[in-house]
């Protein structure tokens, strides 16, 4: 019997060097998330925080709370239902809306802003329209301001939207067959097998989309800041630009951080007892079709979000690009530099996913779970505080290395890692690895460790076990981690703009100097080239998703 | 077997990518054999970057620009220490510029050149930056609906008789900031909270948007009176878009606290201070004497119709039809000391 002698001998012959390196990688990703953190118990920034207090600091926090229950009320209803209908139902036009749902992840929140005004604020077309029309002046009509609280949810919203839209529909996927069939053997129609049954069984998936969504928001100052909506972010910027405090705005900032570790802690802990053991993977060949007014009403639910968040800033976005903007000098060069900096960190962001992954399902020790929970922080906090996080150590190493250099061989060297590339791809993989490491999890969850002892007990090496196994069934999930990455970064900015080398551009940066500048539709072409290069990638996922489900799309 | 050389295939292209990345990483080393300048800059590379390039053909001294926020900027400066590779810092107002020489960033110009052109208010007293162009803040007026007659300073515009007419941008805005920190100078502290207070009860609408967008605003009727600086008036009155021309057309500048022994329009600078660390102080010394020679002054005046520091320059026609006006000459200095305190007094009046 020498096989399963060789089973207990060893154990994944790789699973204790990852167990190993995964707490030091979490380490190195935290480090500018716990720089942020240790401002907290630095004496500075008291006298901010109580000018804070006695101001503004109220206004900041009902806005934030605002802000957070009102997208994430929007990201669920337009993402669950369509999820939901594109998923387990039939009716026209349904595979088209499978892959146009998931493209307004390409557009900036603060992008989609800056097209809703023109079109919507008081000089704009719509307006314009209605006082001509009318013969009504200022203060004759009600019309919703769009730089409101309210406009930076539905800007917010309907950006974000996608990350709920996906992986509840990824989870409606996999549960489907067998929730019809209980919801059939139950008696319970289509409205019922959803709320009793899939919704609740999906809501790991939907709680990560929802958190991922609400992190953003939190960490957003673009859409905010134009449209004058005080946020605990505004707070920050102000804390740092306004009164010269970064202290105060990291303190800030760690408070923001320590809020949403708590949100996220209180949402598991309320279904600490609720397991949710994956549906085999079978498949079911009917999908629900729908027709007459239940089709509408999909088609409705479907063609909503896509038109609101995507085509219509896309029609503004083209308009101005085609007809009032200045296309600039070197976009070559600007595409260039985007594409390969966000294909750079999304490969890395989710090799380290893997790792911590992989770490967790074969040794979950205290260790590596808590080195789960830090390494994926960085999301919530805003990219600018993020990136003077990553100049603290990156730039205490280089004066060690220049010390080093000088002492061996007397020579004076420059900073070789800030202000370098590096200094970018570690602040990416700070900030997004939160949301690779949820794409790889979910991946990893989906396959029982019975199926590994399985397939040993066959006779499989783990690298074949590895190939044969978890390969096919890890693919989707980690090309949708690599591609949600790439296309953050492909919209990152503030961390961009603070950490990039000498005479580097990007799309995203090329879009906020002449947005910033008030030159809204020449910042149309570049903007317009980030969401072309972000959608290609979009679609990509979309179908791979789908071919993951062969037989059901 | 598929699946096991598509994962190959992936692995060796990601670590080609990899390898790629890194060989492409710019060395920030500014030991080159010729000459060079390195820059951070807070000023927008459409309104650097060209300058720079007449000042390469014109000197063959090699340049590397770095553009962000001056806040930003002024900390990584902070961070990298010595080693810092830049040699110039570039901002778009007085008040980081007093910042950066405060955080010990900064060390003095020295240039004979620079000293003859640009007046002493504009420079520092200690010679550690000098502005390169000004930028007037001012109240346009919607020219159909207000009576210049009606409009005397910053002061009047608390006057209840502009309730719910005036639009301006939020105070996170650092030329709110600085106008601010103007007023508390002129008026005391307590008079610019109670001056904001005023501001904030005769809005047309709550704070938002940049200072075209309030200039829009004035023109389509949402308000009638914006407090904008003049560039983007200027930017309206030249663009080629009969849009903006029209809305250039409904306004007018109007240049308050002209009267007798008043202090005159509050005007703010972009300027320009070498790094303590410099390590091509004379390309810098270079740099800036160039950025003060008629030909890049009347550079910005023309393409961003700012005001030239160089007495003597000639404003772009545009400028010139808004007529001409006497200025704050407070130190600018002041700017920067006041800042914080500025902030302070928005938020207690409850300026979004």
């Amino acid at each position: 019997m020498a096989k399963p002698a060789m089973i207990a001998a060893s154990p994944f012959s790789t699973s204790r060097l990852v167990a190993a390196l995964a707490p030091v990688l979490a380490f190195v990703v935290a480090l500018p998330v716990l720089i942020i953190v240790a401002s907290l118990f630095g004496s500075e920034g008291g006298e901010t925080w109580g000018h804070l207090w006695r101001t503004a600091l109220a206004t900041y926090v009902v806005n934030s709370f605002i802000l957070m229950l009102g997208v994430g009320a929007l990201t669920l209803i337009l993402g669950i239902p369509a999820a939901w209908f594109t998923a387990v139902c039939e009716f026209p036009g349904r595979r088209l809306f499978t892959w146009l749902l998931p493209l307004p992840l390409a557009f900036p929140a603060y992008i989609i802003a800056y097209t809703y005004t023109g079109l919507l604020d008081y000089p704009g077309p719509v307006q314009t329209f209605v006082r001509d029309v009318t013969g009504w002046g200022r203060g004759d009509y009600w019309f919703p301001p769009i730089r409101s609280l309210g406009g930076a949810i539905v800007m917010l919203g309907l950006v974000l939207y996608p990350y709920v839209f996906l992986l509840a529909r990824a989870a409606f996927l996999e549960r489907s067959s067998a929730t019809l069939e209980v919801s059939r053997t139950l008696g319970y129609g289509v409205r019922q097998s959803f709320f009793r049954l899939a919704l609740p069984l999906a809501r790991p998936a939907i709680a990560t989309g929802v958190s991922l969504a609400l992190m953003e928001t939190l960490a957003d100052y673009g859409t905010v800041q134009y449209f004058g909506v005080g946020t605990f972010t505004t707070g920050i910027f102000r804390t740092f630009y306004g009164f010269d405090d970064l202290t105060a705005a990291s303190q800030l900032s760690a408070a923001l951080l320590l809020f949403i570790v708590l949100l996220i802690y209180m949402e598991r802990y309320s279904r600490r007892r609720a397991r949710y053991d994956t549906g085999s993977a079978d498949r079911f060949e009917h999908r629900i079709r729908l027709s007459g007014g239940q089709a509408v009403g999909a088609w409705v639910s479907c063609l909503l979000p896509v038109v609101l968040g995507f085509i219509l800033p896309g029609a503004v976005l083209l308009k101005w690009a085609l007809f009032d903007a200045v296309w600039g000098s070197s976009f070559m060069a600007l595409i260039w530099n985007s594409f390969y900096l966000a294909a750079l960190a999304a490969v890395i962001a989710v090799a380290c996913a893997l790792v911590l992954g992989y770490a967790r399902r074969n040794s979950n020790t205290k260790l590596v779970r808590v080195s789960l929970g830090v390494s994926g922080l960085g999301y919530a906090i805003p990219g600018a505080i993020i990136g003077i996080g990553v100049i603290v150590p990156l730039a205490w190493l280089d004066h060690r290395l220049i010390d080093l250099v000088k002492s061996l061989t007397g020579e004076q060297i420059g900073l070789v890692l800030s202000g370098s590339i590096v200094a970018l791809l570690f602040a990416y993989t700070v900030r997004f690895l939160a949301i690779s490491l949820g794409a790889v999890q979910n991946g990893l969850d989906k396959i029982k460790p019975s199926l590994d002892y399985a397939t040993r007990s066959l006779g499989r090496r783990p690298i074949q076990v590895l190939a044969e196994i978890h390969v096919p069934l890890m693919r989707s999930s980690v090309l949708t981690a690599l591609l949600i990455v790439f296309v953050d970064v492909m919209k990152e900015l503030p961390a961009t703009l603070i950490l990039r080398p000498f005479d580097f551009n990007t799309l995203a940066v090329r879009a906020y100097e002449l947005a910033s500048d008030e030159r809204l539709a020449d910042a149309a072409a570049p903007s317009i080239m980030i969401v072309l290069v972000g959608v290609l990638p979009v679609i990509l996922l979309s179908r791979t998703i789908s071919r993951g489900h062969a037989g059901r799309d | 077997m598929m699946r096991t050389i598509t994962m190959r295939t992936i692995a060796f292209a990601a670590t080609i990518a990899l390898l790629c990345g890194a060989l492409l990483a710019p060395n920030t080393l500014s030991a080159e054999d010729g000459k060079t300048v390195n820059i951070y800059s807070a000023r927008k590379e459409a309104l650097i970057l060209p300058i720079l390039e007449r000042f390469r053909d014109e000197t063959g001294i090699a340049f590397s620009l770095v553009t962000g926020k001056a806040d930003a900027l002024l900390k990584r400066l902070q961070l990298e220490g010595e080693a810092s590779p830049a040699d110039v810092f570039i901002t778009v107002d007085a008040g980081r510029l007093h910042r950066a020489k405060e955080a010990g960033v900064l060390q003095t110009i020295g240039s004979d050149v620079v000293n003859a052109a640009v007046p002493a208010h504009l420079r520092d007293a200690d010679g550690y930056w000098a502005a390169l162009s000004k930028r007037a803040r001012t109240i346009m007026y919607a020219n159909d609906r207000v009576d210049p007659t009606a409009l005397s300073t910053y002061e009047g515009l608390t006057d209840p008789m502009w309730k719910g007419r005036i639009c301006i941008r939020s105070s996170g805005n650092i030329y709110n900031q600085s106008l601010v920190a103007s007023m508390i100078e002129a008026n005391g502290a307590e008079a610019a909270e109670v001056w904001a207070e005023g501001m904030v009860a005769n809005f047309a609408r709550p704070p938002a948007g940049g200072d075209t967008d309030q200039l829009r605003a004035a023109a389509a009727g949402e308000c009638d009176l914006a407090v904008a600086n003049t560039y983007y008036f200027g930017r309206l009155a030249a663009s080629a878009k009969e849009e903006d021309q029209a809305v250039a057309a409904a306004l007018t500048a109007f240049w308050p606290n002209q009267g007798e022994g008043d202090r005159g329009v509050h005007v703010n600078v972009s300027g320009v201070g070498i790094t303590a660390n410099a390590q091509n102080r004379d390309s810098a010394i270079r740099l800036i004497e160039f950025l003060v020679s008629p030909e890049a002054q009347t550079w910005y005046a023309e393409v961003n119709h700012e005001y030239p520091v160089v007495p003597g320059v000639p404003v772009s026609e545009t400028l010139a039809s808004f007529g001409t006006f006497e200025e704050d000459s407070l130190n600018l200095t002041v700017l920067g000391v006041n800042n914080r305190q500025a902030v302070e007094v928005m938020d207690r009046a409850g300026w979004p």
